[in-house]
């Protein structure tokens, strides 16, 4: 019983909105011919993801989404495109083969939704009884305990990241 | 039946959307970044999958949040590794387009 009278029809327009930003971003960060459009397209994608999070009753991972990717990710990618130059030229192809390129790229795409589609909608999933509610509090409990291994490996894969990606960046700077 | 944002139907649906979408973009992209980004919706993709499961058929709805938060992490790290080979490949070719880093290609 929900107090508001229109509750159910606001949450699924809402929900709706989630969806379209998702899908529209997704499609000019594939489609965009600027790179930097790209990057914008991803950054939509994710806010749309982080609604898809809420919904899902995971609050936590809406904002995880909205801080590494749009913040961290999408802010780095820019700080590269800066760096370099990766506007991708006029005619690099042969206008007949670009066409059969992405002809070939749509059709296999499609078919890979198709099948996921089909999948999805065909499978009976079953519908077990929950044991938690999946709070903040209940993640922070699993991942000191239970998942406190894979915590303290990831922030070590973290860290050889940033050394390695340091290493890397620095080989060549000295040459003219 | 369900309202419209509680049947993992739906879900599916975009997830298998995205993944469809970062596949065109890793195949026709011509630039390194351009695949980078392309990669990130195909993570995205898998992430919004096991957060549709672990809402709708898992006991313990933490657990797939956990596996979000380290794909995440990983997906960091993996962007900050790939940005900077791109930026060493930069330096080294003038250039981040896929056809002209063929060194290899006899």
């Amino acid at each position: 019983m929900t107090a508001f009278p229109a509750a159910d029809q606001l949450a699924a327009g809402i929900f709706v909105i989630c969806l379209l930003t998702m899908g529209i971003g997704a499609l000019i960060a594939v489609l965009s011919i600027r790179i930097i459009h790209s990057v914008c397209g991803l950054a939509i994608t994710c806010v749309g993801l982080a609604g898809l999070y809420y919904f899902l009753h995971s609050p936590f991972l809406a904002l995880m989404e909205i801080l590494i990717y749009v913040g961290a990710v999408c802010v780095t990618i820019v700080f590269a495109i800066m760096l370099s130059e990766p506007d991708e030229p006029a005619k690099a192809e042969p206008r007949a083969a670009a066409l059969a390129w992405s002809g070939v790229a749509v059709v296999i795409a499609a078919a890979i939704f198709w099948g996921l589609c089909h999948l999805g909608t065909r499978g009976n999933w079953p519908r077990p009884a929950r044991t938690g509610d999946g709070s903040i509090a209940e993640i922070g409990k699993a991942l000191l305990t239970n998942y406190s291994m894979a915590f303290e490996l990831i922030s070590l894969a973290l860290l050889v990241a940033i050394l390695g990606a340091l290493a890397v960046a620095r080989t060549g700077r000295t040459r003219p | 039946m369900n309202p419209i944002y509680d049947r993992l139907e739906i879900y599916l649906i975009a997830a298998a959307f995205l993944l469809a979408a970062g596949f065109y973009g890793l195949v026709r992209r011509r630039t390194l970044i351009g695949m980078l980004i392309s990669g990130e919706l195909i993570f995205s993709a898998a992430s919004l999958n096991l957060m549709a499961f672990n809402r709708f058929t898992v006991q313990d709805p933490a657990v797939g949040q956990i596996f979000v938060l380290f794909i995440m992490g990983l997906a960091a790290a993996e962007v900050a590794i790939a940005l900077s080979i791109i930026i060493a490949v930069y330096r080294n070719y003038r250039s981040v387009t896929t056809r002209e880093l063929s060194e290899l290609n006899g």
